[in-house]
């Protein structure tokens, strides 16, 4: 017959079931987390886009609206040409203001943004109301342009804080200027 | 001169707070995050120093390649819905389960006759190249200015359904998403489609560039 045996071999020492240590090691798993975590907190906020605002004048109103004149001298028109060229001058194109005739110049601070605020500052410095009166900024880009240029000087409206700018659409003198300043290709 | 004993610490630092921790906020970022489909068309925006967030509802982006246009509304019922009056537009029916995928289909660059070839296509066919080759941009096609209109016309219809104040009820919003490379004409002609539905505001869609421009 089957014995059980259940007396205690040998010398008599307690049997002792083997303690194990409860806690798991989690550092892989924290780690996992982490880099996991990097990876959503990147692709969340990377991945919304910026925007800029860009307000057009009524197309259908604005033949009905008395157009309000503003003195060739406050006027500064910024033609944009290819190859990252910019070309500027005060009043109208026929008839220049002084010091304000056609020339180029390029992006950036020490280019546009340098000619639109000496002249915002000069005519701060000659008209009674500064709020009222201040700098009109007319944008003609150019067929030749591109739309990283259009941005850019959008932008340099936004840095230099003009408030009264419009996108216009050039006319044939413009090119004709473009042309003779080089910053025009047919 | 008693002993100076050295206590033993354990080297091992208990990870179970800090694991608790990072799963939480793992859960966090999974349930807020949004899945980023694939465009038809990758453009690289150009850069400003202008910081305004786009949006997150109500809005259409207009992507602007290759003097081509891509078309895409934020929203399933919006999308639903414009898809509906864009067919009415140009006689066509959809099926219940073609609206149910073009619902899925976030932005899109197809002629309104491969359209619908466009929703039989499988999610990743789709985003081959030379499938969407963009919707025209020239004179006499008025596509796009249908495919706004009609989105249009399904947000505001939408935010009726949902008994908006009609204070509160705003406009589909706009934005541009040009390539920095594109040629302004074919921008131009985007904002003149934009300018003739009467939106006269809109956003352009850019990059961040460092305030030391």
């Amino acid at each position: 017959m089957a014995e059980l045996n259940t007396a205690p071999k040998g010398d008599g020492k307690k049997v002792r079931s083997k303690k194990q240590n409860p806690s798991v090691d989690l550092t892989a798993m924290v780690d996992l987390a982490f880099l996991l975590i990097t990876f959503f907190i990147l692709t969340t906020t990377l991945s919304k886009p910026q925007s800029m605002d860009l307000a057009m004048p009524d197309k259908d109103e604005r033949d009905k609206e008395p157009q309000t004149e503003t003195p060739a001298w406050r006027t500064l028109t910024v033609v944009l040409g290819e190859d990252d060229k910019i070309a500027y001058y005060v009043g109208s194109l026929e008839n220049p203001q002084e010091g304000g005739e056609p020339k180029l110049t390029s992006y950036g601070k020490n280019g546009i943004r340098q000619v639109i605020l000496d002249k915002s500052k000069e005519v701060r410095a000659r008209v009674t109301n500064p709020e009222k009166e201040s700098l009109v900024i007319l944008i003609k880009p150019s067929d030749k342009s591109n739309y990283k240029n259009f941005v850019d000087i959008l932008d340099e409206m936004a840095i230099t804080q003009e408030k009264r700018y419009a996108v216009m659409d050039m006319t044939d003198e413009d090119v004709q200027m473009l042309i003779e300043k080089g910053a025009y290709s047919e | 001169m008693a002993k100076v004993k050295m206590t033993k610490k354990s080297l091992k630092i208990d990870m179970a707070a800090m694991c608790d921790v990072s799963f939480l906020l793992l859960t966090f970022f999974v349930m807020t995050s949004t899945a980023r489909l694939p465009e038809p068309v990758e453009v690289n925006t150009p850069a400003s120093t202008v910081q305004i967030k786009l949006p997150d509802t109500g809005i259409a982006t207009i992507t602007v390649a290759d003097e081509r246009a891509y078309f895409g509304a934020v929203g399933q019922d919006t999308r639903v819905l414009m898809l509906e009056k864009m067919g009415s537009r140009y006689g066509l029916t959809f099926s219940e389960q073609e609206k149910q995928r073009f619902s899925l289909i976030e932005s899109f660059g197809v002629d309104i006759s491969e359209l619908r070839g466009l929703i039989a296509l499988d999610g990743a066919d789709r985003m081959k190249p030379g499938v969407q080759k963009g919707i025209v941009l020239d004179s006499t096609s008025t596509q796009l200015a249908d495919w706004i209109k009609s989105a249009r016309e399904a947000n505001a219809q939408l935010l009726a359904e949902k008994d908006v104040p009609k204070k509160e009820r705003r406009d589909l919003d706009i934005a541009i998403k040009g390539d920095a490379d594109e040629d302004y004409p074919t921008i131009k002609k985007v904002i003149d489609i934009l300018q003739k539905e009467g939106k006269n505001n809109f956003f352009l869609v850019t990059g961040l560039r460092g305030e030391d421009f």
